[in-house]
């Protein structure tokens, strides 16, 4: 049921089987099936025919896998509200569920990487300069897609980053997490916590492609908006939608002793360098996962404009900044 | 949103104690309390007696506000204050629909109002008296949801709202634990039906709109006793 796209990649071979007509013919019937949107057919060409009709991977949309079965991997174009950012077809791909995690060494230490990511301050307090845990930004454990998702970072490391010009391993990229956005620093590579981590990210992984973009990864890009990005409106979006979860102040709400809201703003939030601190990037999180529970409900504007509020306030300043000063 | 927020500092330190159920014992506490726009101990004659027109809380919300399970009213004690009186006063302006609730919250006056909440309020919150039988699938799946949630369909864990354990995040967000079975699921219900609309932000209907049968029974069963998954093993 589940397909690989590059286990079968032989783009001579259908013309050799069949008459072109019939190559129509199974994408138009494969399509209708699978109720799937168009794969564009330059992509179709360059790619590989698609195979059989991918298989509702669960009738009772439960994204469930019994031990022994492979993760599912459903190959699937964009939908159409997201061709405007998508440049290559995208994987369809379900993490493997946490009843299914393996027991021994190997086991303990994907436990403690999902402990480390949910709970940050417990776990790798030595490594931790705010009040925040992985999971505020990385949502449901890192597994929510649309909300950088790890099991979707995994495969893609090692890799070029603008941010520091050079090529990044996934360790480098955790690495980064922990400086900017945890305003912290970086577990050794060969620390507990960094084998941790890095161990459940390639464990909610398994089955995926490498070098794939997944459907789901990082944060769905926004359009630019139609008037830029205003502090003010802003404003009135952040009182009116998070101030009740985030504090009037967006320094967070606290209860039972720790935080029961991070804080958005303000020395226990991310630093100046943080991918959260730069407005493309928070509008597209806020976008796509905040009001917590109703994703996708406000407008794109009031997304960038609460975006550059948020932005527009004080925090820890960049490490690499502060540095040179 | 209503306003609420100037009563919230004055009953910061009223909440704290744990004033005994009965009439008796409150006068020995009555020296004590601080001097404040809610009263305690009238709340306390209140709750047990009733006033005129009023019947007492005690005798739906049990003598120590813990609810009664059979008949699937709320427990109350231990409940955030703020909480407690933004729904009666929704009981009173008819925003929440209870045939039991809203002629009581009509007939109260806005000073029992604070009274009979700080009263429940400063009552003991939930601790757990018996094991429940956590190895019930319908447990273990309700424990999931409450604490993990399911992502596959955007529902966040019952507990990063309502906190961790459950205990509630004053002032918006209630307690969960401890209540009665019949209520969790009736109010679940509500929720999803959009019976009960009187949510800031509709924060809960969207919850509760994305929940089936099968989940509001799990989860309901769950928060009438919970245990926390790390107490087994
Ligand atoms: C119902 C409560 C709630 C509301 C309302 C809410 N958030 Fe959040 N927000 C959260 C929680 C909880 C997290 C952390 C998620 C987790 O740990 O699973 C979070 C995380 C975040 C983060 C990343 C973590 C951080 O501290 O920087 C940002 C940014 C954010 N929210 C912005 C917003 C904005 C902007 C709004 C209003 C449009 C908003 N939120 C509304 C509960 C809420
Ligand atoms: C304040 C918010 C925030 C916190 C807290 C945070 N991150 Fe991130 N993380 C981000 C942002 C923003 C990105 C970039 C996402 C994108 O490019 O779309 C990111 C990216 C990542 C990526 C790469 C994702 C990808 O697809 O390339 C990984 C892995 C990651 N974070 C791990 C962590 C870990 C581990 C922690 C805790 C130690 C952490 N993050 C804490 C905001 C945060
Ligand atoms: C006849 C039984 C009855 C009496 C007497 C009664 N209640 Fe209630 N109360 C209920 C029921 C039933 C509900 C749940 C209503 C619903 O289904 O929404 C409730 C709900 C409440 C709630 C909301 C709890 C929550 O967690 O949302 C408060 C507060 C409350 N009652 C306070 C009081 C007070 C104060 C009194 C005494 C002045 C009182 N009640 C007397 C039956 C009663
Ligand atoms: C996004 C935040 C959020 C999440 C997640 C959430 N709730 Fe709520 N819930 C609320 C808010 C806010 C209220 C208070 C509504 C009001 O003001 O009347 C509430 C109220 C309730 C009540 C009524 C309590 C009472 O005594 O009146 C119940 C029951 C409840 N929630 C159950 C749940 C369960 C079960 C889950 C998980 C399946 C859940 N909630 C998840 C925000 C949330």
């Amino acid at each position: 049921m589940a397909n690989r796209p590059n286990d079968s990649s032989r783009s001579d071979a259908p013309s050799r089987r069949f008459h072109p007509v019939w190559i129509v013919m199974v994408v138009v019937a494969t399509l209708l099936l699978a109720g799937l949107v168009a794969i564009p057919a330059v992509l179709v060409s360059e790619t590989k025919p698609p195979a059989a009709a991918p298989a509702p991977s669960d009738a009772s949309g439960q994204n469930r896998n019994g031990a022994g079965s492979a993760p599912a991997v459903v190959e699937q174009s964009p939908s159409p509200g997201k061709l405007r950012q998508a440049k290559t077809v995208q994987v369809d791909f379900s993490p493997p569920a946490d009843e299914d995690m393996p027991s021994g060494p190997f086991g303990d230490a994907v436990r403690l990487g999902q402990k480390i990511f949910t709970d940050t301050q417990t776990y790798a307090r030595p490594y931790v300069g705010n009040k925040l845990r992985c999971v505020n930004c990385h949502l449901g454990a890192g597994r929510k897609a649309d909300s950088a998702p790890l099991w979707a970072a995994y495969g893609m490391f090692p890799a070029y980053r603008e941010k520091n010009k050079r090529v990044n391993t996934y360790e480098d990229r955790l690495t980064g997490c922990f400086r900017f956005s945890m305003n912290g620093k970086a577990p050794p590579r060969d620390s507990k916590e960094m084998v941790a981590l890095v161990s459940y990210s390639y464990w909610l992984a398994k089955g995926a492609p490498t070098g794939v973009a997944l459907k789901g990864r990082g944060y769905p890009k926004l359009a630019q908006p139609a008037r830029s990005p205003d502090a003010t409106r802003g404003k009135a979006v952040f009182d009116a939608n998070c101030a009740i979860c985030h504090g009037a102040d967006g320094h967070g709400t606290q209860a039972n002793g720790g935080y029961a809201f991070p804080p958005l703003w303000g020395p226990n939030s991310f630093n100046e360098g943080a991918g959260m601190a730069r407005v493309p990037k928070a509008a597209a999180f806020i976008h796509a996962n905040m009001p917590l529970g109703k994703g996708n409900s406000l407008s794109e504007q009031d997304a960038w404009d609460v975006a550059q509020y948020m932005d527009s306030q004080p925090r820890p300043p960049d490490p690499r900044v502060a540095k040179s000063r | 949103m209503t306003c609420r927020t100037p009563l919230r500092g004055i009953f910061a330190g009223l909440g704290r104690e744990r004033l005994p159920g009965t009439v008796f014992s409150l006068v020995l506490a009555a020296a004590a309390a601080p001097s404040a726009h809610a009263d305690a101990n009238a709340g306390s004659v209140l709750a047990h007696q009733g006033s005129a027109g009023v019947p007492a809380c005690v005798s739906c919300h049990g003598m120590q506000g813990e609810g009664q399970a059979a008949s699937g009213f709320p427990r109350l004690a231990g409940q955030n204050q703020d909480y407690l009186l933004k729904e009666l006063q929704a009981f009173a302006d008819g925003t929440r629909k209870s045939p039991q609730m809203n002629p009581i919250a009509s007939a109260l006056s806005a000073a029992q109002k604070r009274d009979a909440t700080a009263y429940f309020a400063s009552l003991p919150a939930w601790k757990q008296q018996d094991k429940p039988n956590t190895s019930s699938p319908s447990y273990q799946r309700g424990r999931k949801l409450a604490t993990v949630g399911d992502w596959n369909k955007e529902m966040p864990a019952c507990f990063i709202c309502h906190g961790a354990g459950g205990r509630g995040v004053p002032p918006h967000f209630p307690a969960l634990v401890g209540q009665p079975r019949a209520y969790t699921r009736a109010q679940l219900e509500a929720w999803r039906s959009a019976k009960r609309a009187n949510d800031p932000q509709g924060l809960m209907r969207s919850v509760g709109a994305k929940m089936t049968d099968q989940e509001i029974a799990d989860v309901s069963l769950y928060l009438e006793n919970p245990s926390p998954a790390e107490v087994e093993e």
